[in-house]
């Protein structure tokens, strides 16, 4: 393939794919961009202008963020998942055009969940559109792997999703705008990623469409990787670690501070455990932690393994059953 | 009347900052990460508001905005002109 959708690279499988994500998402439409950084940015300059308004949780993806940027529209945020703050802003703009409420699913860095239903209860009663990425949700949260939109029974109340096939829906790369069959066309028409950059693979696009086979005749992945979670957090939370609550398969192991989340990574790649250690500016300052990623790939005796190295580096650090305030009083922020 | 600063100082705090936190006048705001780049437009869309001026988008740098005493003395700038 070599070339844009529009002009020679769109083959019968692209649109078996834009159909077939409708048919899993429960939208309307598709289309499909060559990542979701890419339908991130695409998607807000294609379909709102200057009379518009975004309003975003603070804590959306850097992706969003660029998107908004390079957006006419004008943009304010709401407190991470406080609704009052959202309501206010949604008063406070109820002058404008369309305004278009902004979040992701699960929040790639704190592991935790959109209030998906509380966020489409205020955008009903405000006459407002919502915008969910669900990169980190599609394939695993919600009953059937749908995602967030599921998981909170709001399934066909979602005006636009984006979601990546680079996680769970296949490994790869590639992304999508799924979601009002009009949004979708205006993006067809205007969506600059979308009409300046080359077609996904096809070999990509091959393997996301047979990732869609296996996930929508099992829920046998999806539900392993919920118990993986679950036994994880639980393991971590009785060896006396500080986690960021949540019930998705990212759970943050807090540590506060940016050089000792440094060191407490390289000692568990040590001892055999590949966990990254993030601090400002890509969480907040003060907040850095040890993220961790649970898969249906691993087994019990990995995440045994895991959790083993954790209570060794964590002695050695002296944080097991330690406070946040018993952290930062130790370590500084 | 309120000191602008009080009221700079009130808007950053329920804006910005869970309920209990607290900020001085020269707490750094966005070097600290308390006040994200992207955040900032609500402060100055609140600014504009409240003292009916118009702050230049090149003036409105995360420098000049970067604690509660910077940000007065940006206001105090344009509040009679």
């Amino acid at each position: 393939m070599s070339s844009v959708r529009f002009i020679c690279g769109t083959q019968d499988i692209h649109r078996e794919l834009e159909n077939k994500v409708s048919e899993f998402l429960g939208t309307e439409d598709t289309i499909l961009f060559p990542s979701c950084m890419d339908a991130n940015a695409g998607v807000f300059e294609a379909i709102l202008t200057s009379e518009d308004i975004m309003i975003s949780d603070r804590l959306v993806h850097a992706s969003i963020i660029d998107g908004m940027r390079l957006c006419s529209a004008q943009h304010d945020t709401f407190k991470h998942s406080n609704m009052e703050h959202l309501e206010e802003k949604l008063q406070l703009h109820a002058d404008k055009r369309i305004k278009l409420v902004i979040t992701d699913g699960v929040f790639s860095m704190d592991g935790d969940l959109a209030k998906l239903d509380e966020i489409v209860k205020l955008c009903e009663k405000y006459d407002a559109m919502i915008l969910v990425d669900d990169s980190h949700s599609s394939g695993f949260i919600g009953r059937t792997g749908r995602g967030t939109h599921e998981h909170f029974n709001v399934v066909g109340k979602i005006d636009i999703i984006t979601t990546t096939f680079g996680k769970a829906l296949g490994g790869a790369s590639g992304g999508c705008v799924s979601g009002r069959k009009e949004i979708v066309q205006m993006c067809r028409q205007k969506a600059r990623p979308y009409l300046f950059s080359n077609t996904i693979s096809p070999v990509i696009v091959a393997g996301v469409l047979k990732v869609f086979d296996i996930l929508s005749s099992s829920t046998e992945r999806r539900d392993k990787l919920e118990k993986n979670a679950a036994y994880w957090r639980k393991g971590l939370t009785e060896a006396g670690f500080v986690l960021k609550e949540g019930n998705s398969p990212i759970i943050p192991v807090m540590l506060f501070n940016a050089k000792l989340s440094q060191d407490f990574s390289k000692d568990l790649y040590n001892e055999g455990i590949y966990a990254i250690g993030f601090f400002f500016p890509v969480v907040p300052n003060g907040q850095a932690r040890i993220r961790t990623q649970i898969s249906a790939g691993h087994e019990i005796h990995h995440l045994d393994k895991a959790l083993a190295a954790f209570i060794k580096v964590g002695k050695k650090y002296g944080i097991l059953d330690l406070t946040k305030e018993e952290i930062i009083a130790k370590y500084g922020m | 009347m309120e000191d602008i600063k009080d009221l700079v100082r009130k808007y950053v705090i329920s804006e910005y900052l869970d309920e209990g936190d607290e900020i001085t006048y020269d707490t750094p705001l966005i070097s600290s990460g308390i006040v994200d780049s992207f955040s900032m437009v609500s402060l100055l869309v609140f600014l504009e508001n409240k003292f009916k001026i118009k702050i230049p988008p090149q003036k409105a740098t995360p420098e000049a905005f970067d604690s509660v005493n910077k940000i007065v003395a940006l206001v105090n700038e344009y509040i009679n002109k």
